[in-house]
């Protein structure tokens, strides 16, 4: 289906992952007001081309992290490689 | 006066001219046999006319929400100046791909009321469109595997009885007699512990609906215009950039075959249509998620109703031709692209197997997949949007297709009446940012 390029496992199947979403920056709960606490919430970019994203190892390392994935050819933007430094934090 | 002329002349007869002239001709088993003995081809369902620099309305998407959009526009309320355009062909999207299961029995008093408007329709839709849409009103099983599912399904019972929905809550012996075919043993890792019986659910034919719709609309004077791709709306006066956004006001829209101008654009693209919103400078709740089915070769007819199991993320139905139809939960993931994968084919095997031991032979003939538009809470996004002109039928998810009558009904209302009518309130764009969401999910995830 989809080898999802683990920065800490290697490539490995997405059904051993699980898909998170976006990944967007959480504005500060006491700061934001509520429409844009809702925003942050429910609205999506969902772009066709390069995504953000996040994903949670769970067969495997049980790590988050997040990937640039083009979501109209499904590639990875610079894949981590395993046993460099871990990729950005979720 | 003069376009309603051409529109006849451009016509040809299809079949006998019907009884009620305001209908699209009527096909006959007479009309088949004398064009097989005569050997002529059949002609065009809707015409092919030239794009216009004007319209009251366009449509972007000629899925069976567009084409419904358009057809009650033109019926109910005489809006005809209409152009529904679409990148690809009629039907191209979800209303051509969809396992074809519509039914009522949702979960929320809102989901109930509106989808059994559409079940209304669907009764009707054969003599009002006067094309046959094999409504097959088979019923509609879904399947508990555990007690929390099973309080579910009470539930749903319950929300469906106070709105007069024929829906009860059977045991084991009872999904037995009506589908033999299915293990009720306690042998499987989830046995079965009863199921939701909804008699008025059932199957028809997806793309007779696109189709009747299409030439319902179009002798209506409606436009159908394929290979019409929008590549922006025209938006003034908004607060974002390029005068998109809140406070602006659409004035049409650019298509790979030019602009048009037309002061209401409605965007019924389901799977595409954030990056339709985009471009009016609407942000949505929706992420776009492909949903895969497959289909086995064809055997007597065995399963005379749909079954659902949530648990197993799978459904079946089986066709008028013998054919198994199976369907499953949404790919994992955000993305674009329609392929089929062996995760999908090998999760949905072993969960078919577990309901239903005995087909264990039978043959895949093809599998495929269509995008879907997600919600978080698994109900649509309808009507009025910040932008003055811009309005959204979308949302849809995995559930859309049997929602396709009443949509079109009530978009119409909405766009000829300039007023959210009474049964989509619920679904309207606001909710997200009030926090009133409709929660559908223990009722739209699986069971389509
Ligand atoms: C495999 C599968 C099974 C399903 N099973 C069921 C089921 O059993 N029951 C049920 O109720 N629902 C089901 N659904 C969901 C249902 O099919 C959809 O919700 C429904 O068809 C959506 O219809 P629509 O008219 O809104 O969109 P679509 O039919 O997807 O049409 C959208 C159209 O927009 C066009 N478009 C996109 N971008 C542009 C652009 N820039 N310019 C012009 N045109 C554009 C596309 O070409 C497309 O034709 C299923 C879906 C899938 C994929
Ligand atoms: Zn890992």
């Amino acid at each position: 289906m989809l080898l999802v390029p683990c920065p800490n496992c290697g490539p490995r199947n997405a059904s051993d992952l699980v898909y998170k979403g976006e990944s967007h920056t959480r504005p500060d709960p006491n700061l934001v007001t509520e429409a844009e606490w809702r925003s942050y919430l429910y609205l999506e970019d969902n772009p066709a081309g390069w995504l953000r994203e996040t994903w949670y190892c769970r067969s495997g390392c049980r790590r988050y992290f997040v990937l640039e994935r083009d979501t109209t050819t499904n590639e990875f933007r610079n894949p981590p490689v395993p046993g460099a430094k871990i990729g950005g934090k979720a | 006066m003069a376009k309603s002329a051409g529109l006849t002349a451009a016509r040809e007869k299809v079949g006998r001219r019907s009884a009620d002239s305001s209908k699209p001709p009527r096909y006959s088993a007479a009309g088949l046999l004398s064009r097989g003995a005569r050997k002529t081809t059949w002609p065009r369902v809707w015409r092919d006319v030239p794009l216009q620099k004007t319209y009251d309305v366009v449509i972007i998407g000629g899925g069976v929400h567009g084409l419904a959009t358009a057809y009650y526009l033109a019926t109910n309320h005489g809006i005809t100046n209409v152009a529904v355009v679409d990148k690809s062909y009629l039907g191209s999207g979800g209303s051509g791909r969809n396992t074809a299961i519509v039914r009522s029995n949702y979960l929320t008093p809102e989901g109930v009321a509106f989808y059994d408007r559409s079940l209304d329709l669907y009764n009707s839709m054969s003599l009002d469109l006067n094309i046959n849409v094999m409504f097959s009103e088979r019923g509609h099983m879904t399947l508990a595997h555990t007690d929390s599912a099973l309080r579910t399904m009470n539930w749903r019972a319950e929300v469906n009885k106070l709105q007069d929905i024929n829906s009860s809550v059977i045991g084991p012996e009872d999904v037995k007699k009506l589908a033999p075919s299915l293990d009720t043993s306690s042998d499987p890792r989830y046995p079965i512990l009863g199921a939701l019986y909804h008699p008025p659910g059932g199957t028809i034919r997806h793309d007779a609906v696109v189709w009747g719709y299409a030439r319902g609309a179009d002798h209506r004077g409606v436009e159908m215009h394929q290979k019409t791709e929008v590549l922006d709306i025209l938006v003034e006066g908004g607060d974002g950039p390029d005068g998109k956004g809140p406070g602006g006001k659409v004035t049409g829209v650019r298509t790979s075959r030019g602009d048009i101008s037309a002061p209401i654009v409605v965007n019924c693209t389901a799977g595409w249509a954030t990056l339709i919103s985009d471009m009016a400078g609407v942000k949505l709740p929706i992420s776009t998620r492909p949903l895969q089915a497959a289909v086995t070769e064809p055997v007597k007819v065995f399963l005379p109703t749909v079954v659902v199991s949530g648990s197993l993320h799978v459904y079946v139905s089986q066709t008028d031709r013998g054919e198994l139809v199976f369907g499953a939960s949404v790919d994992p993931f955000n993305t674009y692209q329609v392929r089929g994968s062996l995760d999908f084919t090998e999760e949905l095997a072993g969960h078919v197997l577990e309901l239903m031991p005995g087909i264990s032979r039978m043959r895949l003939l093809r599998q495929w997949a269509g995008l879907c538009d997600m919600t978080p809470d698994y109900s649509p996004v309808m009507g009025f949007t910040p932008v003055e002109g811009f309005l959204c039928d979308v949302g849809w998810g995995t559930y859309g297709f049997k929602a396709g009558p009443v949509s079109g009904e009530q978009m119409a209302e909405c766009v000829a009446t300039q007023q959210t009518p009474k049964l989509i309130e619920p679904f309207r764009l606001e909710r997200f940012s009030t926090g009133k969401l409709v929660g559908e999910k223990g009722a739209a995830a699986v069971g389509h």
